[in-house]
């Protein structure tokens, strides 16, 4: 079972051209994710240099959306760790179905009974231990699935014991389960951590990674990822939202919108017909872009201005 | 980077490690290791395009938004000196701010709030422990304050602890199939006894605010010597950050053993020692920058603070209570709630009371030991 990898070590992933960062950035605009200078050289050096990438940034910036297009470009599975209090290596990276093994051990024992021949204990723990008992978490399904992209999803969430253990498995690109033996990927998972600084992570984890913060875009690449992704919207609508969104940003609310409010937002408008936006279709599908009762009443108040060009 | 012998590789190489130098006298914590990625980096992408220069640098050395702040300052000041001449690695932050105001021995001209004498006059006899204990500590000489600094550091703090969904084995709680079937494993597959596993408990984070404006610099060095002391018994869950006319944070400074070194580090991260105070602005950029996002959640908030507000009241108001709906509990300290004949008066405490769980005086050791019992059983 040591031998975990799919058949063929020799069928190493078919990258796209990614010869530098710009061809990356490239290849990531297919798959409708837009990467300025910064990220595409994160994400190229990332690849190169077989380091996590650490995204910090507010929510809403992309962290996670960069893992699910990175893996689209590259054409390899996205695994998804979602972090949170308490989880530990059981939920990250295996545990044993021990309702089947049980079971599996009655079956065993009620064979003997019938044949009357004893249990031989080494062979009892050998057939117990075994994969088809072994409840792959997704740690330990990127590591035997090469290509893959691993994204570790709020990792401010888990604790510092969690990041001892991940900083190990992301260090060694392997893990060793006892009764069954090491499991080594072939190639080593493109990992993304993403963080939303509830905490600060450990500087020892932070050390293995290339570090990457994420700001809200700028109103042209905001517009042009309104474009990109909700092809349907027409273009004085995009144009405005994304307009009135920067605003809101600068609004001094207790939840500046994301790049996710936005889209919301631009899709709302589109559902209820609106071919433009005014007081009116804004007021209706506001709900979309602010998610705090205090922060719906000021904008309300204010709907003019926030609208005026 | 592979060859050394090349005199432009060489110079390259120089160039790369000095301006790791120079980030580091800006305050980035460079170490040898992150030096190495960074010229792994710069290897793996163009040298000559200083846009990727750049970005294998921030990317490479930089740990923390703070961090990228001063690395947006330093890269142009050691890659494009203004006039064809190269920046150099000397120290060139603004001045230290002076020394802890305590270290001053009397108490010239500050003394306008709290003057009145207050207490016995016990100058003469001040040595001894137990008087100098309940002594206020704004206004202690020298002498007495060194004595202090001693007691501070015998002060052991306990975190309060919160339910952790994480289990340990115990011998109550729900049953534990990968112990049982261990053991079973181990008598031959006979189950005698069920093992269990139960919740443990876990550290709950504290958030220590301390006003370093210049209405409480009587009780600065002694408030920060005890954020200090408690940074270091719990540095995985205590954060501390000063307010002033602005926020900053000083748990990283604080994490060092000694507590003149912590002290000096923090001092000079503090850039507005001090000043005035913008009590509800420097509030809300914690609740926003850091509160919100779960530095506060869940946590024992302990604000130091006269409840001295410059401006109006209102946004101090608003923003307490955000704190208060995000944090556990809430705690006021306000040196002056000791005093006789203290009442809730100042704009800024009026405002922020009715968000508050407890109101606590903190002049003195005697008090500050009683925060800490409130902070271990809340």
């Amino acid at each position: 079972m040591n031998d975990s990898a799919p058949a063929g070590a020799g069928s190493l992933p078919a990258l796209p051209a990614t010869g530098s960062p710009a061809d990356l950035a490239k290849a990531l605009r297919t798959t409708g994710y837009l990467a300025d200078d910064g990220l595409a050289t994160a994400t190229f050096l990332a690849m190169q240099m077989n380091r996590p990438l650490f995204c910090e940034g507010e929510p809403g910036t992309g962290k996670t959306a960069l893992a699910q297009a990175l893996a689209e470009t590259l054409g390899a599975p996205l695994i998804r760790l979602q972090c949170h209090d308490g989880i530990d290596a059981g939920q990250a990276l295996y545990d044993w179905d021990f309702p089947r093994q049980l079971l599996h051990l009655r079956a065993l024992e009620a064979a003997a009974g019938v044949e009357g021949s004893g249990l031989d204990a080494d062979s009892v723990e050998a057939s117990l231990y075994d994969e088809r008992f072994l409840l792959a978490r997704p740690i330990l399904r990127a590591l035997r699935t090469s290509p893959s992209v691993l994204l570790i999803d709020e990792i401010d969430r888990a604790d510092d014991e969690f990041e001892a253990f991940l900083l190990e498995v992301l260090t060694e690109h392997a893990v060793t389960i006892p009764e069954i033996g090491e499991v080594r990927a072939t190639t080593p998972p493109v990992v993304v951590l993403t963080s939303n600084r509830t905490r600060e992570v450990h500087d020892a984890l932070k050390r293995r990674c290339l570090y990457l913060w994420l700001e809200h875009p700028t109103i042209e690449r905001e517009i042009e990822i309104l474009h990109s992704r909700l092809p349907d919207v027409p273009e004085r609508l995009a144009a405005s939202v994304a307009r009135a969104v920067q605003k809101l940003r600068h609004a001094d609310l207790i939840k500046p919108p994301g790049v996710a409010e936005t889209l919301d937002w631009a899709r709302a408008l589109t559902l209820i017909g609106a071919r433009h936006l005014d007081t009116e279709s804004a007021a209706r599908t506001l709900g979309a872009v602010l998610k705090y009762r205090e922060d719906a009443d000021r904008v309300h108040k204010q709907l003019d201005t926030l609208l005026a060009s | 980077m592979t060859s050394t012998e090349d005199p432009r590789t060489d110079t390259l190489l120089t160039g790369l490690v000095g301006f790791t130098e120079v980030l580091r006298t800006a305050g980035v914590p460079v170490t040898n290791d992150r030096i190495a990625a960074f010229l792994e980096a710069v290897d793996t992408l163009d040298v000559t395009d200083r846009e990727q220069v750049y970005w294998a640098g921030r990317l490479t050395l930089c740990a923390d938004p703070d961090d990228i702040v001063r690395y947006d300052l330093a890269f142009p000041a050691w890659f494009e000196p203004p006039e064809g001449r190269r920046a150099t690695n000397r120290d060139e932050r603004p001045p230290a701010p002076p020394k802890l105001a305590a270290l001053v021995p009397g108490r010239e001209g500050s003394g306008e709030d709290d003057a009145d004498d207050e207490g016995p006059q016990i100058k003469a006899a001040a040595t001894g422990t137990e008087i100098l204990r309940s002594r206020d500590l704004g206004e202690l000489t020298p002498a007495e304050r060194e004595h202090l600094r001693r007691l501070m550091t015998l002060l052991k703090p306990e975190p309060p602890t919160r339910a952790s969904r994480r289990r340990r084995r115990h011998r109550h709680g729900e049953a534990d199939p990968e112990r049982t079937l261990r053991t079973a494993l181990r008598n031959q597959g006979e189950i005698f006894s069920i093992k269990r596993r139960d919740t443990s408990r876990r550290p709950r984070k504290v958030v220590l605010l301390i006003d370093v404006s210049g209405s409480m610099e009587p009780y600065a060095d002694a408030l920060m010597r005890f954020a200090h002391v408690f940074v270091r018994r719990a540095p995985r869950t205590v954060e501390a950050f000063t307010l002033g006319t602005r926020l900053t944070r000083i748990t990283r400074e604080l994490r060092q053993r000694d507590p003149e070194r912590a002290l000096g580090a923090a001092g000079k991260a503090i850039p507005d020692w001090s000043g005035g105070t913008r009590l509800g602005e420097v509030l809300q950029a914690f609740v926003d920058r850091w509160g919100r996002r779960g530095a506060a959640r869940r946590a024992v908030v302990v604000v130091f603070s006269d409840g001295w507000e410059r401006g109006g009241t209102e946004l101090l108001g608003t923003q307490v209570e955000q704190l208060s709906r995000l944090a556990h509990r809430l705690v006021w300290v306000n040196p002056h709630a000791g005093k006789d004949g203290y009442a809730p008066v100042q704009g800024g405490i009026v405002a922020a009371l009715p968000h508050l769980d407890d109101l606590l005086a903190g002049h003195s050791l005697d008090t500050l030991e009683r925060l800490l019992e409130v902070v271990r059983n809340a």
